[in-house]
């Protein structure tokens, strides 16, 4: 890795006497294995004593091509790529994918398919601020959050397990649809978790907003102005925490958004703390339009029933009927067709905006995927922000980025 | 979606170069590669156009002219608009290159640099222009359309690890799978998904091994 950082030269000292009490900087390279990097993220840090004067974050250990691996396979077979994303919460990945790719189509699914594809992407959300909170939390010395949100994910894998067959990669979405409607009774399961959630959520971050420790550790450290956010592309908690508005759901609704009420909480100052507070605030919206989605929760179809080429039928009719034999396999083999365009749709996952651009020579396999990940767009900004904060607090403005190292590199 | 209309009537009238991109979503604008950084500042100043969303590139195989178009994604934390961007690179398929807009949206560095290591794109003015995702001196381009899916066998990033361990970057071992589809509108034989890579198989050993 060719850098230009270079260890302190020793025979400098013997220039002069004057010199020898010029500061002398050190360079340090935190990770790419170490816990306050969620992952296999690398610092390369100047430091002057304990303050940073430059940071390098070097990216790329967990690359695995998924974007060239996308052009070589069908649009199905390519979901379940994206729960390797942002694998805290992957039926938000799911769901985003599944909505680029029908805009190519210009595919509406059904309502009970678009209320099914919000209920799970909030729940995602909820599931992915809790790990971020409770990693947060971990990093300022805050242990017994943690505890409290993995207590909480857990209760959310038992619902995501019954509904998708897997706690943690769901897979969930298919072009046109999802892969199966709810199961009976999960919906009054749903609204019980809620119940016993929301009180939760407010010892889990009573813990920490008024925590003098951790107020200390987060209030007025890593500051991002709005001017730096919006320039470096910042989106998700981290760009409303910095004081702009922006969330996609509200603002460019998707999958029926509009039909529900939530606020967007919006930060003043761009600090570690508002960032937190911007979490868990989202959380609270999250279930409201979780209930929400659930008490008028539209009967019919869970999956585009006329759209022939890109969606399988259900089973039961693939194995007694011929036309539909026939359409499970064209689909099977050839995969979903989707016409020839370009289209590009984000969508506000828990890290930020996460965009498909997908440009499309007709047929099964896609000529190009471009996947525009929130985590790396928010990573670039650690060059500028770095600088000057002191070592310690790195831990804590890593902390409250709150990225996700598969979706980064991906 | 209105804001966005005005966007490129109002870009069409000051640059009477550019012209409309087929889209099958956002409105799209094909710019000529020497107007692009003013297009684009026009843009962000004029019509408030301030988070740059994406930038990447798009490589339409050996042959192709352009070979490759670069896409900017931009999008307006005010009005709400979004526009996309295309424009195609200057010079050989070697070292095609487009000017650099991390002056006008910092936040292009990181992409800038992406679309370079992955693509070989020249951004004329980055600050840093070097590899993101793969390391230091890697020979290749991955995502241009003649890599192979397997990858390359490469040397060590480490020359002294590689001394050592005498080990190389090898390529997947893609025997029997992964079955592979091909893009486009093609029949039914041609289209199916299929083992690309039939250099070795449980009759013919695998080269070098």
């Amino acid at each position: 890795m060719a850098t230009d950082f270079a260890f302190p030269d020793s025979s400098a000292k013997a220039a002069g006497a004057e010199q020898e009490f010029a500061p002398e900087k050190m360079s340090l390279s935190m990770g790419p294995s170490h816990p306050a990097t969620h992952g296999v993220l690398r610092l390369q840090m100047e430091l002057d004593g304990e303050v940073l004067t430059k940071c390098d974050p070097v990216v790329g250990y967990l690359h695995r091509g998924d974007e060239k691996i996308a052009e070589n396979m069908t649009y199905n077979q390519f979901v379940p790529y994206t729960d390797r994303l942002d694998y805290l919460a992957p039926l938000a990945n799911n769901m985003a994918y599944a909505i680029a790719v029908e805009r190519l189509v210009k595919l509406e699914v059904p309502a009970r398919c678009q209320a099914i594809r919000v209920l799970t992407a909030e729940m995602a959300r909820v599931s992915a601020h809790l790990m971020g909170l409770g990693a947060f939390g971990l990093d300022v010395g805050a242990w017994s959050v943690l505890v409290h949100s993995l207590n909480q994910r857990e209760h959310l894998y038992k619902l995501f397990e019954e509904l998708t067959g897997a706690r943690f990669t769901t897979s969930y979405t298919r072009i046109g649809g999802v892969s199966r409607d709810i199961p009976d009774g999960w919906l009054s399961r749903v609204i019980a978790f809620c119940d016993q959630f929301e009180p939760a959520l407010e010892e889990t971050l009573s813990l920490l907003t008024r925590n003098k420790i951790f107020q200390d550790r987060t209030v007025g450290v890593g500051i991002i102005s709005k001017a730096d956010a919006l320039g470096y592309g910042l989106t998700g908690p981290n760009l409303r925490a910095s004081g702009v508005s922006l969330d996609l759901r509200k603002d460019k609704p998707y999958s029926g958004y509009e039909q529900y009420e939530f606020d967007v909480p919006v930060g003043s100052k761009g600090d570690c703390y508002d960032r937190y507070l911007c979490r868990g605030e989202e959380m609270r919206q999250a279930v409201r339009i979780i209930r929400q989605v659930a008490a008028k929760f539209p009967s019919g179809d869970w999956y585009a029933k006329d759209a022939r080429k890109i969606f399988a039928p259900p089973k039961d009719k693939i194995l007694t009927s011929m036309e539909e034999l026939i359409q499970n396999f064209m689909i099977v083999t050839e995969g979903p067709q989707i016409p020839a365009g370009e289209a590009y749709f984000e969508a506000e996952n828990p890290k930020g905006a996460l965009g498909f651009f997908i440009v499309s020579k007709g047929g099964g396999v896609p000529w190009r995927m471009k996947i525009r990940s929130p985590s790396f767009c928010n990573l670039s900004i650690l060059s500028k922000v770095c600088v000057g904060t002191m070592m310690s607090d790195v831990v804590t403005l890593l902390g409250s980025l709150d990225f996700v190292m598969g979706e980064c590199d991906r | 979606m209105s804001a966005s209309v005005d966007a490129i009537t109002y870009i069409k009238s000051t640059f009477p170069s550019v012209t409309d991109r087929l889209s099958s979503d956002w409105p799209a604008v094909n710019v000529p590669t020497g107007e692009l950084i003013s297009v684009l500042k026009s843009l962000r100043d004029e019509q408030a156009f301030d988070l740059l969303s994406d930038v990447t590139a798009i490589d339409w195989a050996e042959g192709a002219s352009p070979r490759f178009t670069v896409v900017y994604h931009l999008y307006s934390t005010t009005s709400h608009a979004a526009i996309r961007v295309a424009t195609p690179c200057t010079g050989d398929d070697a070292a095609p290159t487009v000017p650099s807009v991390v002056p006008l949206w910092p936040g292009a560095n990181w992409h800038e640099r992406e679309a370079y290591d992955m693509f070989g794109i020249t951004f004329e003015g980055h600050p840093d222009l070097r590899r993101i995702l793969m390391w230091d001196g890697y020979p290749y381009h991955p995502l241009r359309k003649e890599f192979p899916l397997a990858g390359i066998e490469t040397v060590l990033p480490d020359s002294a690890v590689a001394e050592e361990t005498k080990a190389k970057v090898i390529a997947a071992p893609m025997m029997g799978g992964p079955f592979v589809a091909s893009a486009g509108e093609m029949n039914l034989t041609d289209a199916e998904p299929r083992a690309k890579d039939e250099s070795w198989s449980e009759r013919s050993a695998k080269p070098g091994a």
